[in-house]
């Protein structure tokens, strides 16, 4: 009896102790199923950011696309403006040069046209010659009516002892010019280049219309200055025709300055009274 | 910039002239010419200038002569001088520059240059 009793004792602790592990396996199972609930929650919470995510990776996307076009207009945009900047600046030279030549032009025109006095303008012609052309060496020659040769009237630069001689129409370099009435130029003079008057680096007519009055001949330029440039062929125009005017008008008026007090002197002698006695 | 007042001495009166045309760009700018270097120093001492441009070869005084008396004198010993001058060569302007010039320009002129390099002197001298 008591051992039976035993026997239903030690079962019933081998029950409970069963009954204790399948209590602690659904704790178990409850835990997981909780751990896996969570789990699944969240991936659903995580698929629905990455949506969101998705939508505003787009929309940066687009951003960028649009920024970035932005950043090439704004560039083109620039770049006309650099060009058009560069357009100014390269104009802006061109109107100060533009300036500077014009200013020379007005400058020599009103100079020539100042004085009637002949020596005047010859000095004139020479100050163009050696400050706004820049040249060292050269000579200004007249054409004589009578002996139809040009002879020297006015130099600058030249070796102490030079004698000038007269030229022939169509004689050479400067006889051809006074010719033709067409200028002639070498622009920029070979080093070994020395001074030979029958030759210039430049002779520029004296015309008044189509009547060569005289030439300029260049000879050498000043040390500082290589070339003609643009505003020296628009000054050898201008002295061409202004040049030209100046000095035969100074030269007509000396002229008639001489005329006009050789009859004031006949004048004054016939109305004099004759003394008496 | 406004209101200076530029001494002018050269013997050419194209030169005169084209100088004076070209600083007239400086607003409001007064001019008085000189012929020679004498002419220059009795202007110096009648009128107030605030730069004196000068050519070298000028009857009666030259031009570096001319800096030279106004670099000697208290009163101008300050007075920036531009050189303007048909000399060239790397020895003029050496000679013109230790005489006292503040600037050495060659003709043919560019009105240009020569305002850059009034600009550029009147900046340095504040």
């Amino acid at each position: 009896m008591a051992e039976d009793h035993n026997d239903l004792f030690k079962k019933s602790q081998e029950f409970l102790q069963m009954l204790s592990k399948q209590k602690d396996f659904i704790h178990d199972l409850l835990r997981e199923n909780e751990r896996l609930r969570y789990q699944v929650a969240s991936l659903q919470t995580s698929s629905g950011d990455q949506t969101q995510l998705a939508m505003e990776l787009e929309h940066l996307r687009r951003r960028l696309e649009q920024t970035e076009r932005e950043k090439k207009e704004l560039r083109e945009a620039y770049q006309r403006v650099e060009d058009e900047n560069k357009d100014f600046a390269q104009r802006y030279v061109e109107i100060e040069d533009q300036n500077n030549n014009l200013a020379n032009l007005y400058v020599a025109s009103y100079q020539l046209h100042s004085t009637l006095d002949f020596q005047e303008v010859v000095h004139i012609v020479m100050e163009i010659i050696i400050n706004l052309i820049g040249a060292e060496v050269f000579s200004v020659m007249l054409l004589d009516e009578k002996t139809n040769e040009l002879g020297v009237i006015a130099h600058e630069g030249y070796d102490d002892g030079i004698t000038f001689p007269a030229i022939r129409i169509a004689e050479g370099v400067i006889g051809e010019v006074s010719k033709t009435g067409e200028p002639y130029y070498i622009n920029q003079a070979s080093e070994d280049y020395r001074v030979d008057f029958l030759h210039p680096i430049a002779c520029i007519p004296l015309k008044i219309k189509e009547n060569v009055i005289g030439v300029i001949n260049i000879h050498k330029l000043l040390v500082q200055k290589d070339a003609f440039t643009a505003v020296d062929y628009e000054l050898f125009s201008l002295l061409a025709a202004h040049a030209a005017t100046a000095i035969f008008s100074s030269k007509l008026y000396s002229q008639s300055e001489r005329k006009l007090t050789t009859i004031q002197g006949f004048l004054d002698l016939l109305t004099t009274p004759a003394s008496k006695g | 910039m406004d209101g200076l007042r530029f001494l002018v001495v050269e013997d050419s009166p194209t030169m005169r002239q084209l100088i004076s045309f070209s600083l007239k760009r400086f607003k409001g700018c007064r001019i008085v010419e000189a012929v020679d270097g004498v002419d220059a120093l009795k202007k110096l001492q009648t009128e107030e200038v605030d730069m004196v441009l000068t050519d070298i070869n000028m009857p009666v005084m030259d031009g570096l002569k001319l800096v030279s008396l106004v670099r000697q004198n208290v009163k101008t010993k300050d007075l920036p001088i531009v050189i303007i001058t048909t000399e060239g060569a790397q020895e003029d302007r050496d000679r013109g520059l230790a005489l006292g010039a503040n600037a050495y320009i060659s003709k043919p002129i560019q009105s240009s240059h020569l305002l850059k390099v009034i600009g550029e002197i009147l900046e340095k001298n504040g």
